[in-house]
Order: structure tokens, then sequence, then C-alpha cells
């Protein structure tokens, strides 16, 4: 995020010719820190960081103003806390986040039903059938804008182009609060100033790789032969190619259910003890399992990550009979690939879960089985839910999580 | 040693006793079949694997004593493979030399000192008739649970009391239980016990095919052999090591009361669930709608293929909407071994019973009853 927001300014704006420039990227300013300061009006224009405070975690958001010194999303939370001391930290609440992104996205739906949703801030937008209804592309992107700010209090930025990795670089480039069109005929001119990393796809790897070979602009880049690019690069090689000259093949898929729903948890120190480690599975399946029920899905497939000090990673999987959301099977299954895994007694850094083979939970069903109670575990979660929903998320948890193993006073 | 017997008298009493010839021996002496002729002339195939033992008992053409131990697998190739004529085998040093007409085989033996001994017989407890054992154990067998890591679920429970036997299994989705009467060796005789279902279902239905008695061999409590089961007729005797004997209580979880009872003719429901269960995927319903004088089968869901279809169904009580595991349907209405299948329900959540018609006498419980958990529908 950071390395692409050094970005030369001065293209078109919103009054560029729209004509053919179907695609919108929209995608919300620091999302997390501005549905925090919903709640928290008296921290606006103060800087805010999202994250949990403590050991080893990482900023998951931050208001423009801590941006401004230097703090950025992904970064660890000492250092940010170092770059920012004045920051005021915010755990998240990724409940609320969801939330209110689901509703955004709802916005998106009465306007098209080409939506795509990249992640939970930010969704490509495909215009091109709703200019009857609504007007050109840059009128539904101003739209969009008004209805995101009076609705929800929050801002965001939008690109338009003919692309959806132009549309997504121009949201990027008029941020925050910004829109910015990028006319057809306009995409070479605006994209070729542009330094190699704000291409999609353009890691540190390749940056390093391309900066090597003298490619600093995307300019640069377009100038050198294909072939040359292939021979560097593989397959990789003509994509970069493609991008170089703003084209992008890529359609706005509407609406892709989600693959899978995990959640990791690096420990603040290196566990080797398994009864702590089940008892991060515990918390991570009970978090997994709410979120797949928030969501409406049931999954069939449980994931188990394990990250070891030297980071190497492994991750078992196993299908269940029938799919599920209760946290109880979910942790069950986690416990006994963790246990299959080898990797008992062996020092990790990091534990996940995840589930996978996701399907409507509407569509589900459950084989009951003998003597099992009508009222079971996935009701018994459903009123936690609930229980979580009225009066926070510590509301209610197992007993083995009530005392948390990892509190902010253990650092 | 050596013993001519005729190719066919051979060739099954081999294919019978290679059976319960483990696949991957966990010592290669279990790969053996011990053949031995005995001072009585008798003739001896056994195959045993430390769980589950086989022997059979025939009378050869002429023999002459001892005894030796071959390739069981080998052996019972071979033999099916053997022209219809009598069979030689005769040792010869480290070889047994297999004749039949103009084949002739020479296999190296195993040391028959190395193999184990067979478990004794416990004591016989009783006897039933074959082809009704045969059938009992097929009708229970199908609800065995195919997942070894939960042992007590693979096994078919037996209780004796007096001249009843009661076989039960359950893999916690359905419950099939039959009851049979035999005649037991003392009047009074109770015992119980849990047997690897895979082994009982091989034994019975090989055991079957014999026409004659099956006798059954247990121990009581504290008796000899204890911990063990034989099974043995016309000269073919199985034993099998016990299971574990928890079993849950299920005579509790069988429902008594219903809300409604509906027949339909087997053949035709079979044939309908078979159908419209081409569209539901592994473990998913097929659902059941009872009204009137008809019962309309549905499967898949709404971005998926669909298929229904209507049958004639005679229902007795409330209507009801179930859904059930095709499988488990299936495979019930294949144990009742009847043209009318009688299901009970009480509600779409609480277990259905399904038998075979109806009773002679409504008071009395059917000699079987398949109980099968329903699928809830979510929404």
């Amino acid at each position: 995020m950071s390395r692409k927001q050094l970005l030369p300014s001065g293209s078109s704006g919103m009054d560029a010719d729209d004509t053919g420039c179907a695609i919108l990227h929209v995608d919300m300013d620091a999302f997390f820190a501005s549905v925090e300061l919903i709640d928290r009006p008296e921290l606006r224009g103060t800087p805010v960081i999202i994250g949990h405070p403590g050991g080893r975690g990482v900023v998951l958001s931050a208001t423009y103003e801590a941006r401004k010194f230097g703090v950025h999303s992904a970064m660890p939370m000492t250092r940010a806390r170092r770059l920012c001391p004045q920051a005021t930290i915010v755990p998240p609440s990724h409940g609320k986040y969801y939330e209110i992104s689901k509703q955004v996205m709802e916005v998106f739906q009465q306007i098209t039903p080409e939506v795509e949703p990249l992640s939970v801030d930010e969704a490509f937008l495909d215009v091109a059938g709703a200019r009857r209804l609504f007007g050109s592309p840059a009128r539904i992107a101003k739209l969009i804008r008004s209805r995101v700010a009076d609705e929800f209090s929050i801002t965001c930025s939008v690109g338009v182009a003919s692309t959806k990795f132009v549309a997504k670089l121009a949201s990027t480039h008029c941020k925050p609060d910004g829109l910015l069109v990028i006319p057809a005929d306009g995409v070479v001119a605006f994209l070729h100033p542009l330094p190699v990393a704000a291409l999609w796809g353009v890691g540190e790897r390749t940056e390093q790789a391309l900066v090597r070979l003298g490619i600093r602009t995307v300019g640069d880049l377009a100038r050198v032969p294909v072939t040359t690019l292939q021979r560097e690069f593989g397959a990789v090689g003509a994509h970069l190619a493609d991008l170089a000259w703003g084209r992008d093949e890529r359609r706005v898929t509407p609406y892709s259910p989600d693959k899978s729903i995990g959640n990791e948890e690096t420990f603040a120190h290196d566990v080797d003890d398994p009864a702590t480690i089940k008892r991060e599975l515990l918390r991570l399946s009970e978090r997994v399992a709410a979120r797949l029920r928030t969501a409406g899905y049931v999954g069939r497939t449980v994931s188990v990550k394990l990250r070891r000090s030297d980071f190497t990673t492994i991750s078992r999987s196993r299908t269940l009979r029938e799919p599920t959301d209760v946290a109880k099977v979910i942790y069950a299954t986690a416990c006994d690939l963790y246990d299959a895994s080898g990797l008992a007694r062996v020092r990790l850094r990091l534990v996940g879960v995840r589930m996978e083979n996701l399907r409507s939970a509407d569509l589900a069903s459950h084989q009951l089985s003998l003597g099992e109670r009508e009222i079971g575990w996935r009701e018994a979660e459903q009123a936690v839910d609930r229980a979580v929903q009225r009066f926070g998320a510590d509301a209610v948890r197992p007993a083995s999580l009530v005392r948390r193993p990892f509190g902010p006073m253990d650092v | 040693m050596m013993f001519r017997v005729d190719r066919d008298v051979l060739a099954e009493a081999v294919a019978w006793t290679a059976r319960s010839l483990p696949a991957r021996p966990s010592v290669p002496v279990l790969a053996g079949m011990r053949l031995e002729v005995t001072e009585q002339q008798e003739l001896k195939l056994s195959g045993f694997d430390y769980e589950v033992s086989a022997e059979v008992t025939l009378q050869p053409q002429t023999g002459e004593p001892g005894v030796v131990l071959v390739s069981g697998r080998l052996l019972a190739e071979i033999t099916r493979a053997l022209p219809a004529q009598p069979v030689d085998v005769v040792v010869e040093g480290a070889k047994a030399v297999v004749t039949c007409g103009s084949a002739r085989f020479t296999l190296l033996t195993m040391p028959v000192e190395d193999y184990p001994t067979l478990p004794a017989m416990p004591p016989a407890a009783g006897r039933v008739g074959s082809d009704v054992f045969a059938s009992a154990v097929g009708q229970v067998a199908v609800a065995t649970g195919k997942d070894d890591t939960l042992p007590m679920l693979t096994g078919v429970r037996m209780e004796i009391d007096g001249d009843t036997v009661t076989l039960a299994a359950t893999d916690r989705y359905r419950l099939a239980v039959r009851e049979l009467k035999w005649q037991p060796e003392q009047p009074a005789f109770e015992a119980v016990a849990m047997i690897p279902g895979r082994t009982l279902a091989d034994t019975a239905k090989s055991l079957g095919s014999t026409g004659a008695e099956v006798e059954i061999a247990l121990s009581g409590a504290g008796g000899t052999g204890e911990g063990m089961i034989g099974f043995s007729s016309a000269g073919r005797r199985t034993t099998s090591r016990l299971l574990d004997p928890d079993f849950p209580k299920y005579r509790s979880l069988l429902p008594t009361e219903f809300s409604a009872t509906a027949e339909l003719q087997t053949g035709a429901f079979v044939e309908a669930v078979k159908r419209v269960a081409l569209v539901a995927e592994r473990n998913t319903p097929v659902r059941l709608a009872f009204h009137g004088g008809e019962v309309v089968l549905e499967a898949g869901s709404g971005d998926e293929a669909q298929a229904v279809e209507v049958l004639q169904a005679e229902l007795d009580g409330d209507e009801i909407n179930i859904a059930f595991n095709h499988q488990f349907l299936l495979e019930g209405l294949g144990a009742i071994d009847s043209d009318v299948a009688r299901l009970q329900f009480t509600t779409s959540t609480k277990p259905a019973i399904l038998t075979g018609g109806k009773p002679v006498d409504d008071t009395l419980a059917p000699d079987y009853r398949y109980l099968i958990m329903p699928i809830r529908l979510s929404g």
C-alpha cells in the first residue's frame, strides 16, 4: 500500500472523458480506522492506529494523520508506536467492519449487480449497464461517494477507467476521498510515469529484478521487448508487458462467493506446549465459526496451518462428512490435524485455522445421530452469537479461553 | 505327508480357508495355509491371522499323516485353475508338489513350526439354521459403521437370552435389530458378545451356503475361551476375537409410539429412491412428503439439478415431511426382505422405523427393525 502511493500527480480529474470507462474501483479510505471514528468522533483529525497493542501484532489500519508519520498497514505495532507515539491505539472490532462492509456492498448492488468485492473494503463495479439509470460512469462514481459519505460517515475513493487494473491504480492515486477518471486515450500517459512497483503483481522481488535491468518506470517497462521480459520472468513477463500498455482483459466477476474463511495467530513468543497451542486452536475455531455463521456459510474442509520458529510452514486439511459452522466440530478436527501433524512439541510461531469448501448455510442439512439432542452445539453457539452481538466480543467464550494466555498483561 | 482329493472339493475348501488369510500379514508365516492329514485320515486346512481363524475338515480319498505350510493365496489360485480331476499333494523335502491330470506345480513350503496354534473352540452354546442365521446377520450388518477408528460401531452385538438371539448394529445414524429363535444347549443360557461386523457377515454368508445348521460356540462370563466366538457347520469352523462389549443402550432409543405409519411397495419405492438420488450428492438427503395416498420424493437443491417423483403410499396418521440419507434408506429397504415396506414416524427430526409389511399381530414387535435417523434440513 505505502509503496504504491508514491504516484505522480496531475492526471485527469472527474471532468475527463469517461466514454468507455465502465469499470469502477471503489476503495474505502483507511476503512477500519474510519469505522472506529464513527463511534469515537473525538478522535477525528488525530492519528489513530488500529491493531492489537501488544507483542508482535501488526497495524491493520491507520488514519491519514498517522500515515503522515510513516505508519502503514502490515507494519509491526512496535515500530508504528515508535514512529507515532502520540497515536491512539484502538484494538480491532472485526464484527463491526464486516457489518459496515456488507451495507456498503449493498449500496453498490443497488447500482449494478456487477459487483466484485475484493476484500472488506474494496470492490470493482462494471457500470456499463447502469448508465441508462444513473448516468455516466463518472456520475455514478460521484453518486457512490456521496451515498457512502451520507449513509456511513466514511469516505471512499473511486477510480474510473476502461480496465480493472487502471481503475485500481486511479483510486489509489486519488486517495483519500478522491475521484479520478482515466480516459481510454489517457491510459498510456497516466501509466508510463508511474514507478513499476505501482503495477499489479509487481512485488518487491520483481521490482528489484526490474530495477537491476534499469527499468524503473512503467514507461521503461513498456519499451522493453516482450521477448526480453519473457526470458527474464517467464509467463509473468508477457503479463507485465500487457499491463505496461494498459491491457487487462479481466472482467468484473460479480460476487464470487468466499472460497474460504480463516484466522491465524502469531504467538507473542514461540510456543511448544500442546495445551497452549490447542487453546489457540480453540480460539481460532470459535472465531472462524462465528465468521461462517455471520456470513451465512457452512464449510466442509478444515485446514490447519502450522509455522515453525524457522518460518517453515505446513498445512493439513480434512474434509468432513457434512459441512459445518460449529466451532466444536472445527476445533475437534483442528486438534486431530495438529496431533497427526508430527509437530506436537515443536516450537511454533504461528497457527491458523481455515474452513474451505464453503457453501450457503441455507442449503446445508444435518444428519441427526442416535440420541442426539435436538438443541445441540450449533444452537448453543448461535446463542453465543446473539449475546456477543448485544454485549460485545468478550460476553461469552469457552471457559478455557476466559483467561487469555496472551493478554496485554504478558507483554 | 501326502493326500489325494477331488479337485472341486479341494478348490472350495482352499478358497473358503483363504478368505481369512491376511492381505498384509504382520508375520510372513501368517500368509501360509496349513494342510494337515491327521492319524484319523482327515485332511484339515487352516488359516489364522491372530484375530480370525478358519479351518475346514474333509475326507481325502487317500492320505498319509503329516503337516505342511504353503502360500495360501497361491494355493487358492492354483486349485481354482486345475482341471476337474483328482488332485495329489505330496511333500518332497522342502517342496510341496501338486499334481492334477497333466499339470504339476512345485510350491515352496514355509516353516510350519513357526505357525501359531489355532485357538480352541469355546464350548458350544447352541444351534441355528445356517440360512436363517445368514439372512439375520445380513440384515443387521448393513448398519455397522465402516470407520475403524470407532471399533464399537463396527461390531454386531449378539445378545442371547435362552432361546432368543438378538443381533444389533449401529453406525450412529441407523440401528438394525433382529431377533431370532435358536436351540440353546442349556435352556437358560445368557451371554452378550460384540463380534467384528465384517467377519461375522463373511462367516454367516459362507456358512449359509452349506444348508446345514450352524453351531455357535461361546462361553458365558468367566468360562474357557472367553473373548472368543466360534461358528461351525458342515466341517467348517471359524473363530473370531470379540470386541469390547460396549454398545449404546439401544432399546430405549427405539420409539414405541408413532404419529404416522406409511406402507409402500418396496420394489417401486427402491426404484424411485434410486432415480431421484441420481441428483443427490453423497450424504445429501432425499426428501419425502407423505400426504393423502401418496408420497412425493425430491432430491437436489436450488442451484443444482433436482428430481421429483410421486408414488402411491398408504398413510395412516398425520401428514409428514421427512428427509433421509438415500444410501441409508436404500440399504434399509434392501434389508427388510419384504414386498411391502412400512415406515413409522413421530416427527421429522425423530427416528423413523422401517420394517417389512404389517406384522400379523400388531401388538408384537416385528422380528426385524431398521431405525433410521432423519436429516434435518435448515430453514
